[in-house]
């Protein structure tokens, strides 16, 4: 009978997870607006935002290439080489640009932000803001959150940005297609408001989520060296679940249905 | 001095940002024929829209004055009927005028070649909401391939 037990148990601890999971979040939302924070949370964006930025760069970089690279095999077969621009421009706006920076961003920084706020707890940094009467809330996980959620969709369209100038510099400065038809037809194709701004709203979404789990795991962690381990790798696991999984779900709401 | 140089490259890191969006904006981003421009709607019924779309361009001598706006089917006749917004900066063609799709390049995508008709001393102004006369369906190929083969064994 213990495997029923163990059934219940796993699900109340779930819940409650998910239960002491909204409550941080709306701890330290709600605790925002105060502006002596502002300089913690730029520190941070410093940390989760300018310290991923190499990484983006260079990752956006070689994607736009590759696809570039890939894309001219296949359409030059049919003359359609012209279409390599919106082919790039695009599935790096809508797909590319936000999975993959949501990704790297679970890898880059919220690994980071799991461990950083595990290792608080486990040497009881936390606990003597809280003596010092000073909520942790507000001054470790509200700046931290915030920093997340402002970075990362920088971060996505700085990646986009360098991809599509990478499938340039493969297509139109190595391969011969032709730099203006690369521009203009792309120019044709790619809508503000469908395409970039649908991009972003994703990049937001993937960006509240990654900071949220990584930042909880974090608060959440068994206040000890394998506690801490253990954080970490569920965080990053967790968050790239979370990005592929509300990647199909914005995608069918966004360019599903028409 | 670390506050300052931290804000330094957060700075630099949202002029990166900016500078990304504006190459967005600016070069891949359509500029053209946008939305907040004011716009008069016309309707054309075809008998075959072929591979036209919502959103393909309305031309007049390969410039874009227009976007198509829906396609439906007329619940009567069960022919198409196209719903087109056209810039109100040319707002003054004659109800001679016809409305084509036409496809730019061999495999390209389709779109409204609109022509202008001739102006009589007393022509009417298509205005917003009327139907355009003279429409002329899209060419579909496997259509044409059966034509020419029909025409050879009639031979």
């Amino acid at each position: 009978m213990n495997w029923i037990i163990d059934i219940g148990t796993n699900t109340l601890t779930k819940v409650v997870g998910i239960g002491r999971a909204f409550l941080m979040l709306t701890g330290a939302l709600i605790a925002f607006p105060q502006w002596k924070n502002v300089r913690l949370t730029i520190k941070q964006i410093y940390v989760v935002g300018v310290q991923s930025l190499l990484i983006i760069m260079v990752s956006g970089l070689f994607i736009g290439m590759v696809m570039a690279l890939q894309g001219y095999t296949i359409l030059v077969d049919y003359g359609a080489e012209g279409s390599l621009g919106p082919m790039v421009s695009l599935s790096l706006l809508r797909e590319l640009g936000p999975v993959v920076t949501g990704l790297l961003f679970a890898g880059r920084a919220g690994s980071a932000l799991t461990a950083e706020i595990g290792l608080m707890k486990a040497t009881e940094q936390l606990s003597s803001l809280e003596m010092m009467a000073v909520d942790p809330l507000r001054r470790i996980v509200a700046p931290r959150m915030w920093a997340g959620v402002i970075a990362m969709p920088m971060l996505a369209l700085i990646f986009s940005a360098i991809g599509i100038l990478g499938g340039h510099l493969v297509g139109v400065e190595w391969l011969g297609v032709d730099s203006g038809s690369y521009w203009s037809i792309m120019q044709a194709t790619v809508e503000w408001d469908k395409d970039v701004v649908n991009g972003v709203i994703k990049s937001i979404v993937f960006a509240i989520v990654v900071t949220w789990i990584a930042i909880f795991k974090g608060y959440d962690a068994i206040p000890t060296s394998e506690g801490i381990s253990l954080a970490t790798t569920q965080t990053v696991v967790l968050s790239s679940l979370a990005v592929l999984g509300l990647d199909f779900v914005l995608t069918a709401l966004m360019f599903g249905i028409n | 001095m670390t506050t300052r140089k931290t804000e330094l490259m957060v700075g630099l890191f949202v002029i990166l940002t900016i500078a990304a969006g504006l190459l967005l904006a600016l070069k891949v981003v359509n500029q053209g024929f946008s939305n907040n421009e004011s716009t008069y709607t016309l309707y054309a019924k075809f008998d075959n829209i072929g591979g036209l779309q919502t959103r393909s361009a309305v031309k007049v001598g390969g410039v874009t004055i227009g976007r198509v706006e829906s396609i439906y089917l007329d619940p009567e006749d069960f022919n198409p009927v196209v719903m087109i917004s056209l810039s109100e900066k040319y707002n003054n063609f004659p109800d001679t005028s016809s409305a084509s799709i036409l496809t730019s390049g061999l495999l390209g995508e389709q779109y409204i070649g609109f022509q202008p008709g001739f102006a009589f001393d007393d022509f009417v102004v298509l205005a917003d909401g009327d139907y355009i006369q003279d429409t002329k369906s899209a060419l579909v190929l496997e259509d044409l391939i059966g034509q020419f083969l029909f025409s050879r064994n009639s031979e």
